[in-house]
This record gives C-alpha cells, sequence and structure tokens, in this order.
C-alpha cells in the first residue's frame, strides 16, 4: 500500500476533458514531478486531490483509505497539504499568523477554553507559537515573523505558502509551481530547500514546476500531462528521452 | 533564533489568573460605579451612556462578523429583536419584584441571546454559503421577516407580544451595570477570540477562504460560529435596551438600524476591535449633538462617512488596535495607502 495512489482519475469541465484517467503512486520521502504545458491539467489535478472539485471517475486514496467526496479541510486533517500556483497567503496578516492557521486543525480546545483561556489553550498557544518560529526559522523566516505577508519579497511568499503548508503537520506535500517568478539563485535554493523539507520532515512531495532543470534535477519519478493526457511516465532520463514529450513540451518555448 | 523571534515570545506578560480576577474585579465594580454616576449624572446624559453602552456591544458583535471573519451581514437589528422581544416579552408577563430581579435579568438577557443565537444559526447555516452581496442581501431579508413576523405577532400563547402597536410597559431593569457588565464580556470575548491561536481561523477566512480551507480550517464551521456568536450578543444588546426604555418598536429594527452598526463597525475600521468602540461612542454621541440641527442630522452623519472613505478608507484605526498586541506589528506602510486593501474595504 502506498502512501498516496491515484487511478483513473478523470474530470470533465462541461464538454471539455481536464483530466482523463490518470494515475500515480507516492511514497514517503519520495518526490515526483509533474509537467506539461500550459492548460495541461496540472493544477486541475491537484485541486481534485485536494477536493476543491469533485472527480468525474476514479479514486484517490491516502493510507489506503480513499478521500473522494471529502472537503478541502478534511482532506487536510487526513495530510495532504499544499501550495498555490498564484500565491494565496493570507495577505493582510503576519507572517506568523499566517503559520498560526496552519496549526488551527491540531487545536484541541474549543470556543469556550479560548474565551476563559484555560490552561489547555494557553499551554497549546504557547506550544503552536514556539513551533510556527521554529518551523519559520527552518525556512529562514523567523527574521520577518512580525511582517504583513503582502509587503514580503515574491520569494519570501513562496516560501512562506510552503511553511504554513508544513505547519499542518502533512504526509504529503503538493507544491504547485513554487519557483515561478524566481530568479535563477532563488530555485537554486528553492531546490535545496525542497530537499532538505523531504529529509527533515518525511514527506512525500509532488511537485509541479516549468522549469525543466531544477524538475530534472530533483524529483525521482516523472509524470507529463497533455491535454488532460498522460503522455509519459518514468525517470527523468526516460521522460527526456520521450518523443512524445519532445513534442508536447520540449519543443515549445517556455 | 532572531532577537525579533524572542521579543515577541516573552509578550504575554501577566498570569491569566490575574488578568481574569483583575476582570471580575472590574465587572464587579461597575455596580457601585453606576449606582454613583446613576445619582450624579443628568438623565439625559445617563441615557447617551446607556445607548453607548448598547451600541459598543452591537458593533463588537457584528466586527466578529462583518470586520473579522469578513461575511458581510445586514441583518445585526433582526438580531437584537429577537433578543429585544425575548427579554421584553418575558420581563413584562412575569414582573419579578426585590430579590428576583438580578436572576431574572440574568436569565431573560442570556435567553435573549440564546435565542437571538439559535436565529443566527437558523439563518447562517444556509446563507453562509452565499458570498459577498448575495449574503449582504440574505441577512437584509431576514431582518425584514423578523419585522413583519413581530408585527403580525399580538401574542404567542399567554405572553403579550404587542403586534404593529409595539411592546410597552416592560419593567425597566436594566441599568448601567447590566449595560456596561453585558458589553465588558463582549468585549473580552470577541476579543480573546480574534487574538487566539483558535481565532486566528476567522481572519483567515476573511483573507482567503479556498486557502483557508486547504489548510485545515473547517470554514463553514468558523462561519457560522461566528455568526451565531455575533448574533448571540446583538440578542443580550437588544435585551439591555427593551428593559431600559421599557418599550419596544418593532420598526426600530428595521434595515436602518443595521445600516447604523455596519456604520459603525467601518468607521471604526474593519476587523479592529477597539476601532468599533471608538466608533460606536462617536457615532452615539454625535447623532445626539446634532439633534438641535435635526433637519442637518442625516446629512452631517452622511458627510462623517463620506469624509472616511476620502480620508481613512480603511476606517479610524484601519485593522489594527489602539495599543500594538503580541504577533503583530504595525505594518510599515499604512494599509489605508495600499490600493489593494482599498479595494477589499470597497467590496
Ligand atoms: N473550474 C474550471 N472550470 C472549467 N474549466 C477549467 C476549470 N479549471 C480549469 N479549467 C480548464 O482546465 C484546463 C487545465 O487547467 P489547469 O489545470 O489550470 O492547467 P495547468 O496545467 O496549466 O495547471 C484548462 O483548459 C482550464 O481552462
Ligand atoms: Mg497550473
Amino acid at each position: 500500500m502506498s502512501l498516496l495512489e491515484i487511478s483513473n482519475l478523470s474530470v470533465v469541465f462541461g464538454g471539455l476533458k481536464a483530466l482523463c484517467d490518470f494515475d500515480l503512486t507516492l511514497e514517503q520521502g519520495e518526490l515526483v514531478g509533474l509537467i506539461g504545458p500550459n492548460g495541461a491539467g496540472k493544477t486541475t489535478t491537484f485541486n481534485i486531490v485536494t477536493g476543491v472539485y469533485r472527480p468525474t471517475a476514479g479514486d484517490v486514496r491516502l493510507d489506503g483509505r480513499s478521500i473522494v467526496g471529502f472537503k478541502p479541510h478534511q482532506i487536510n486533517h487526513r495530510g495532504i497539504a499544499r501550495t498555490f500556483q498564484n500565491i494565496r497567503l493570507f495577505a493582510g496578516m503576519s507572517v506568523l499568523d499566517n503559520v498560526l492557521v496552519g496549526f488551527n486543525q491540531s487545536l484541541r480546545h474549543g470556543f469556550a477554553g479560548t474565551v476563559f483561556r484555560t490552561p489547555r489553550h494557553q499551554h497549546e498557544d504557547q506550544r503552536n507559537q514556539d513551533r510556527a518560529v521554529e518551523l519559520l526559522s527552518t525556512l529562514g523566516l523567523d527574521d520577518r515573523a512580525m511582517e504583513i505577508a503582502h509587503n514580503l519579497p515574491y520569494g519570501d511568499q513562496r516560501r512562506l505558502e510552503i511553511a504554513r503548508a508544513l505547519a499542518t503537520n502533512p504526509k504529503v506535500l503538493l507544491l504547485d509551481e513554487p519557483a515561478a517568478g524566481m530568479n535563477p539563485q532563488e530555485k537554486i535554493e528553492l531546490s535545496g530547500l525542497i530537499e532538505m523539507i523531504r529529509q527533515r520532515f518525511g514527506v512525500g512531495i509532488w511537485l509541479i514546476e516549468h522549469d525543466m532543470k531544477l524538475v530534472m534535477s530533483i524529483c525521482q519519478r516523472l509524470t507529463v500531462l497533455d491535454h488532460g493526457q498522460v503522455i509519459a511516465v518514468g525517470t527523468p532520463e526516460q521522460v527526456r528521452a520521450d518523443p512524445r514529450v519532445c513534442e508536447a513540451y520540449l519543443g515549445e518555448p517556455t | 533564533m532572531s532577537v525579533n523571534a524572542l521579543t515577541f515570545r516573552r509578550l504575554p506578560q501577566l498570569p491569566v489568573w490575574v488578568i481574569n480576577l483583575a476582570l471580575t474585579a472590574i465587572l464587579a465594580g461597575l455596580w457601585p460605579l453606576g449606582r454613583v454616576l446613576e445619582h450624579q449624572l443628568n438623565p439625559y446624559f445617563l441615557q447617551i451612556l446607556i445607548l453607548v453602552g448598547i451600541n459598543i456591544m452591537l458593533a463588537v458583535s457584528l466586527n466578529l462578523v462583518n470586520g473579522i471573519t469578513g461575511q458581510f451581514s445586514l441583518g445585526h437589528a433582526g438580531f437584537m429583536a429577537v433578543g429585544a422581544y425575548a427579554a421584553g416579552v418575558l420581563l413584562r408577563h412575569y414582573q419579578p419584584q426585590g430579590w428576583e430581579i438580578p436572576l431574572v435579568m440574568l436569565g431573560v438577557l442570556c435567553l435573549g441571546g440564546v435565542l437571538a443565537a439559535l436565529a443566527g444559526l437558523v439563518v447562517g447555516i444556509p446563507t453562509l454559503r452565499l458570498q459577498g452581496d448575495y449574503l449582504a442581501i440574505a441577512t437584509l431579508g431576514f431582518g425584514e421577516i423578523i419585522n413583519v413576523v413581530i408585527i403580525n405577532t399580538e401574542s404567542v400563547g399567554s405572553f403579550y407580544v404587542g403586534g404593529s402597536a409595539g411592546l410597552h410597559g416592560i419593567p425597566i431593569h436594566a441599568n448601567f451595570f447590566w449595560t456596561f457588565g453585558a458589553a465588558l464580556i463582549c468585549i473580552v470575548c470577541v476579543w480573546r477570540l480574534a487574538y487566539s491561536n483558535k481565532g486566528k481561523a476567522f481572519a483567515a477566512i476573511r483573507e482567503d477562504e479556498i486557502a483557508a480551507g486547504a489548510m485545515g480550517v473547517n470554514t463553514t464551521y468558523y462561519k457560522v460560529a461566528a455568526f451565531a456568536i455575533g448574533a448571540f450578543f446583538a440578542g443580550v444588546a437588544g435585551g439591555v435596551s427593551a428593559t431600559w426604555f421599557g418599550n419596544l418598536d418593532p420598526e426600530s429594527f428595521r434595515f436602518m438600524r443595521s445600516i447604523e452598526i455596519v456604520a459603525m463597525v467601518v468607521l471604526g475600521g474593519s476587523g479592529s476591535i477597539t476601532g468599533a468602540i471608538l466608533a460606536a461612542v462617536v457615532l452615539t454621541w454625535l447623532p445626539e449633538q446634532l439633534r438641535a440641527v435635526q433637519e442637518w442630522r442625516l446629512v452631517i452623519y452622511a458627510l462623517v462617512l463620506i469624509l472616511m472613505m476620502i480620508f481613512r478608507p480603511a476606517g479610524l484605526l484601519g485593522n489594527r488596535e489602539l495599543w500594538p498586541i503580541p504577533g503583530r506589528r504595525r505594518p510599515g506602510p499604512s494599509p489605508t495607502a495600499d490600493p489593494d486593501s482599498r479595494q477589499r474595504m470597497m467590496a
């Protein structure tokens, strides 16, 4: 049994087959990539797995249990966290508060506990604050903890999204184009960061990325999508050698 | 760990039991303070003071829904009506005497709050799927429905409700203590909810509902909770006003009243609790001062809001509080100067 098992996943929007018979397995500590030209259906795949859309057919299993039909927050509780292609931070809140929201689902006290500030509430709030600071320093953001999120430089915003997702204590982390808009130097740092997260947090990482150099260098396996169809699966070398991939994706200027 | 990280971690200062004890002492102290004020102040000023207290409760509780959670509700006066009529009808029916009064007061105010919160659940569960304008219209409709229901209800069983003529002859038991005691509890509750780890979920929903859901926040639960808690305190505020004035007019709970409360939240700065308090004081006191120029009252009232939209579009305090609080720092560029937040305000 794999950590994440996706089988025959399909979705249709109106008449458009946005995703067709998608399969994937992801093990703990693995880093696999999802690539394909714009509009191929990559983000849609993430949206189905995280419960934003309901699949037309197929199944998604986490630890052997189907999560199809669950609400996004329930799927997050089961252990899938994500980042967004177009950054979706809690823009008006502080960096620290963004991460604290990620700890929300770990709280074991109710509203009454919050209002009366019971010992459990105090303990949990303090513990989460400490964890949040630790997480931020792991990602090199602790100097910015008190800054308002939308005042952060772009690269830091992307890293904050990862920090916030890690705060929910996921087993699987989905990263939707985390390097988009970064300069080459930042991209190198990012690939180091992703590698560090994989080892340190023991999560399975599933990565959508346009930068072929980055994808090829860090992913163990790749799936290539085009027009909602899987056109190639394999190691970066196998995928690079696949003529259909060259035609659909690599031949195209990115 | 950076200096920054260390300084804010040390901020939680006094032990919680000291704060809780102090708050209880302040609550108890409101009773003698009220007795003194009721003897010293002239009745007109006392009246304004009580109105300020009621409006503080309304503005702070609506701030949890509109300002902090970002769900634009126009039905707050409707919830107030539920609490006001529950308390008014029961007090008028039972006419408590002597030592029963404080107990019955506590009972009817809480019951009024609970009924309003239940109304909040009934309205909230179906309508909170709606966004923005649709939610505003649905909640506005709820307020009007409450009005129609009251107008058409002469009595419920042996309880006289009064229908369109209004409910008169409610025994007057509210005073400074009940008003500001309830307001204090409301402020402390909303404050602690807003500035706790658990309560960050409310603001997260305002900032980005999809991201909040993806980060494990049960958005429906939190939205409904904000709605019910807000409605509870609106109901309590209604109960207090019923037994302060002794009369209830169903027309006084229509959408103009809701708009007034929304104006307080907006003027104070959506999301700011101290801002809502400040605005409740200003917008209660100001119209009273303008009674002399009755015809111009609404014009001046509107002018204040227009001037605010021009010069401080994010409200008096933006989303900040009067003093800095742990876990937040005043942002460098003010949110007022930022086109994004301006757009969010308008939306
Ligand atoms: N909610 C939706 N309704 C209709 N069509 C959609 C929806 N979401 C995505 N699509 C379409 O599905 C296709 C795949 O989009 P997407 O998954 O965002 O591509 P990408 O691979 O670039 O991330 C696109 O043609 C897009 O227009
Ligand atoms: Mg995409």
